[in-house]
């Protein structure tokens, strides 16, 4: 069975590009482009490896990971942030809401799809 | 890639004007925090993609904004009259640079360099700058994943038979996080042979322990593929440093022994770089309610959809059918024995006219947008034409809300561009003659779109000087536009401006008037099936109006027949309809024929003969005159066998399977499905009869009306 | 309608749809042709060459008429309900021709198809690609571009 990723980050353009690379490297792909449409969309998606980017509108990518580990049911599920910035501070942040790792923008799509597949059972 | 590339672009507009929206916020005070929000996260969302296309010019001026933008959204610098100026041209030059990469092309670096050293002083002058990298260029190099640590210079080349020896045990937060161990050490199988053992010494008996804390330890080694060294081992447990027990232990000489490696408590063996982070206690769920972090003003945001242009107008078209065979059927019902149409079939005919009424507005309405953006970026042309010119001057919008056919708005950005900066070069006076004239120095353009009984007026006024007449009329008389002796109401002197071979920008320009190209302003706006006109009160200003359809899809028409052809005159140039033998008609020279209606004589065209649906003029007497009005006050006569009805009607395009057709607009259906041809009814103005004169050398109407 | 056909696709070979002007047969690539319709009234148009009969409905669609036997230097056609109308696809125009009647669906190779003679005139050379010899019968290829109305021929 595939594995299904939700990708979160209201950029159209990143959206594009994620859902792209994604769907290439043999994944179902669901979209969300904000951290409120994100957590409502988890269910449905039930997705096996969540992506989400940081800066974004009405709840950001720290929000949407507390809330979505609050949620037993995505408790486990990994999730990669992306962002631009690497420094050690965002990591922490990141990992403290409770993400499972971070990808840096622009991000090299060989090097995504290895970092899934690793965080993918 | 490129429709991605695209997709970028486009969404670059939608951020520009986001950005360029929250600039106005910003100037006139009516902005809260998440505006500045909303504008970083525009700037950074163009970095992000530009990053992604590899736009290295973009990338580095994009950030050195938003670490502004970071600065005044952590409170660190306040926006204020002197840094505003900045931030505006930097939202310019960010614009300008998007274009440029869309174009592929480069453009001049002397400004953007000033412009992006002025950002950085502005972001250094307040200490900032401070949560992102200072210089761009290493975070966007093409390695994309980060490493999490940094990794000890290891530069043993292992051998194929060295094994590694990797004690590991997780923490709390390594599972609160998504992570799996069985997962690591899949990874780890990926990359050699691996042999695993848990240590149960540690669990505790069942019910004596916390559940949450992890306590097996695990052992394993690995012996690596041919070229796997310590790194590609390494950036297995990337994102685990820090949530777990690790050591990596690299073979010694001998390969021969990792099965037998001990298992060393992690404090007392030298781990190798920072793997030796103690197991953090768990910390408790945090449970934050999913909305507690919204911002307000995006919470009302409207759900919104992209659809191709193609797809609506595909759609737009499709109403357009069900319009027009509504009226088939509505016209065979009609034709049909009185009897045989019941009071129900009626009603329903009623019900479905009127349903096929209001699906057609509805579909029409989603190519409408607002005005905003068009006007947004006249703000821009604003204050670029008032720094040149060395005027001081500011845009003011009303009505930005109102919403305009998506075509209409694309096309109106380049006449209304020339109009705004005729008001501001031309129109506005300097700061020093506006003091003298008791005036602010800094001078007001005022923009505003409103619906007007079906139409979209949209004026621009300036509280300038107003048209100095005496020189307009100089200067068309310099011309040979108009005599010296001709009389000429304040009106047709202003309306001069729009005639062609009025004015050339060089010739015009120390005109405290306007006139620079406007002829050329208004055939845009008639191309559009609009109108526009012009207003002057001197010492107070100039207005001009244009008025537009709401949609370029409908037409109001009056529908007549000429030689057995059905033709659509548009209501919108038409004046007045004479039946046969109302009017008085007087023959000169050539088969010229004019109208004279009170004072004035009105050439007539006849529109068979024009069009060449007859070889010879009809006798006029027996046919329906059409006054016909263009937007220079120019009046002609249309001559038509007949007029049939008025109607809207749904716009044909001739060009898509055919080409133009001098004198002709555009094609309709009409309600028998029979195509009838729109009448361009300007170029029936310039060019009265099938003469090949050129519209300058035409009678001026003021002339024919005192020299005929 | 297109033939059902067995054949397996062959690159070189193309289905081609054969209509008649007067007692001469022609034909083009059956993959230009959206529909066959019967002969409609149409509008007349202002300034146009004497081979564009008018403009058409076709659902919506505005479209122009062409007579092919007028185009082609074989006379002007006095349409009348025996007559057929090609709607075709050329580029992105979409144009109906006016012919006498449409005889075939044939299956041809592409390498049949033979040089126009050299007899024939420049009206001929410009708009005939070449012919093919099908059951005796020459059949003009009619090269569907060349027929269109030129944008350089517009009427002043």
């Amino acid at each position: 069975m595939t594995h299904k990723i939700l990708a979160v980050d209201d950029s159209r353009t990143i959206r594009a590009m994620l859902k792209t690379v994604l769907v290439n490297a043999g994944f179902r792909v669901d979209l969300a482009e904000d951290g409120i449409d994100g957590l409502e969309k988890l269910d449905a998606a039930a997705p096996d490896l969540v992506i989400t980017d940081i800066n974004m509108p009405r709840l950001d990518g720290f929000g949407f990971i507390e809330g979505a580990r609050a949620r037993s049911r995505h408790a486990a599920v990994p999730i990669l942030v992306l962002t631009t910035e690497s420094g050690p501070d965002l990591k922490q942040r990141a990992r403290d809401a409770g993400a499972t790792g971070w990808i840096v923008k622009p991000f090299d799509e060989a090097k995504l799809i290895s970092v899934i597949n690793r965080l993918v059972i | 890639m490129n429709d991605l590339r695209d997709l970028f672009f486009q969404e670059c507009d939608d951020l520009v004007e986001s950005l360029t929206s929250g600039l106005g916020d910003l100037e006139s005070g009516a902005h809260d925090a998440e505006t500045i929000n909303a504008m970083f996260r525009a700037v950074h969302s163009i970095k992000g993609g530009a990053g992604a296309f590899g736009l290295d010019r973009l990338i580095a001026f994009a950030h050195a904004f938003e670490n502004v933008l970071d600065d005044i959204r952590s409170d660190k610098l306040q926006v204020n009259e002197t840094n505003l100026p900045l931030l505006f041209t930097a939202g310019d030059h960010l614009s300008d640079l998007v274009e440029a990469a869309r174009g592929e092309c480069e453009i001049e670096n002397d400004m953007g360099a000033s412009i992006l050293s002025d950002l950085k002083l502005l972001s250094q002058s307040v200490g900032g700058g401070a949560l992102m990298d200072d210089a761009p260029e290493p975070e966007f190099e093409p390695l994309a994943l980060d490493m999490g640590f940094d990794l000890p210079d290891l530069g043993t080349p292992q051998a194929a038979a060295s094994g590694y020896a990797i004690t590991f045990a997780a923490s709390a937060e390594l599972y609160a996080t998504g992570h799996d161990p069985a997962l690591l050490f899949r990874a780890l199988g990926a990359l050699g042979e691996v042999h695993a053992s848990a240590d149960v010494d540690a669990v505790p008996e069942l019910g004596d322990s916390d559940w949450r804390t992890p306590v097996l330890r695990w052992t394993l080694t690995l012996t690596p593929d041919d070229g796997i060294d310590e790194a590609a081992l390494r950036e297995v447990f990337e994102f685990v440093d820090g949530l777990c027990t690790l050591e990596i232990t690299a073979p010694s000489a001998p390969p021969d022994l990792p099965d037998l490696l001990p298992l060393a408590d992690p404090p007392d063996t030298p781990a190798p770089a920072a793997a030796d982070a103690p197991v953090k206690p768990s910390p408790p769920p945090s449970d934050p309610p999913a909305a507690a972090r919204p911002s307000k003003s995006d919470s009302a945001r409207t759900a919104t959809i992209r659809v191709d242009l193609q797809r609506v107008d595909r759609l737009i078209n499709l109403v357009g059918e069900l319009v027009i065979s509504e009226a088939m059927l509505r016209q065979s019902m009609s034709e049909l024995p009185h009897s045989a149409s019941s009071k129900t079939v009626e009603e329903a005919m009623g019900q479905l006219k009127q349903l096929s009424g209001v699906i057609q507005e509805s579909v029409m309405a989603i190519r409408a947008q607002p005005v905003r953006s068009l006007f947004q970026r006249m703000s821009r042309t604003v204050r670029e034409t008032a720094r040149e010119a060395g005027k001081q001057a500011r845009l003011v919008t009303l009505g930005d809300a109102t919403e305009v056919d998506k075509t209409v708005t694309e096309r109106l950005v380049e006449p209304l561009t020339h109009m705004i900066r005729n008001a501001v070069d031309h129109g506005l006076e300097t700061p020093e003659a506006r003091r003298a004239a008791g005036k602010d120095e800094r001078g007001t353009v005022t923009l505003e779109a409103a619906h007007r009984s079906g139409r979209v007026v949209i004026t621009l006024r300036d509280d300038g000087a107003g048209i100095d007449r005496r020189k307009v009329r100089q200067v068309a008389e310099q011309k040979g536009l108009v005599r010296p002796e001709d009389d000429l109401t304040e009106a047709d002197i202003d309306n001069l401006l729009f005639r062609p071979g009025f004015s050339t920008a060089s010739e015009v320009s120390n005109l405290s008037g306007r006139g620079v190209g406007m002829d050329v302003v208004r055939s845009e706006i008639q191309a559009l099936g609009g109108r526009v006109t012009l207003q002057s009160m001197p010492g107070q200003g100039t207005q001009v109006t244009i008025s537009l359809p709401l949609t370029l899809a409908v037409l109001e028409g009056m529908v007549v027949s000429v030689a057995g052809e059905s033709l659509v005159v548009p209501t919108l140039a038409l004046r007045e309809t004479l039946q046969p033998g109302q009017a008085r008609i007087d023959a000169f020279c050539d088969d010229d024929r004019v109208l004279t209606l009170g004072h004035e004589l009105i050439p007539i065209v006849d529109l068979g003969l024009a069009l060449g649906y007859r070889a010879t003029p009809a006798d006029l007497d027996s046919l329906s005159l059409l006054l016909i009005e263009g937007d220079s006050g120019r009046r002609t006569a249309l001559a038509v066998d007949a007029i049939v009805d008025q109607r809207e009607v749904v716009i044909k395009g001739l060009e898509q399977n055919y080409r133009p057709i001098p004198g002709i607009a555009a094609a309709t259906i009409l309600g028998d499905g029979k195509i009838a041809l729109i009448v361009d009814t300007d170029q029936m103005i310039s060019r009265p009869g099938d003469g090949p004169s050129p519209a300058a050398l035409l009678p001026d109407p003021t002339r024919i009306a005192h020299h005929a | 309608m297109p033939k059902p056909d067995v054949q397996e696709p062959n690159a070189a070979a193309q289905e081609i749809v054969s209509f008649a002007i007067g007692d001469q047969a022609f034909c083009f690539d059956i993959a230009h042709v959206l529909e066959i319709r019967g002969w409609t009234r149409t509008t007349s148009l202002p300034h146009a060459p004497d081979y564009v009969v008018g403009m058409m409905n076709l659902r919506g669609t505005v479209l122009p008429v062409l007579d092919l036997s007028q185009r082609l230097g074989l006379g002007r056609t006095d349409p009348g309900p025996r007559h057929v109308i090609i709607i075709a696809r050329v580029d992105d125009r979409i144009v109906g021709f006016l012919v006498d009647a449409v005889s075939d669906i044939i299956m041809v190779r592409e390498a049949d198809l033979l040089p126009t003679p050299d007899v024939s005139s420049a009206r001929t050379q410009a708009y005939i690609r070449g012919v093919y010899t099908i059951e005796d019968r020459l059949v003009r290829a009619l090269d569907v571009h060349q027929v269109l109305p030129q944008e350089d021929t517009a009427v002043a």
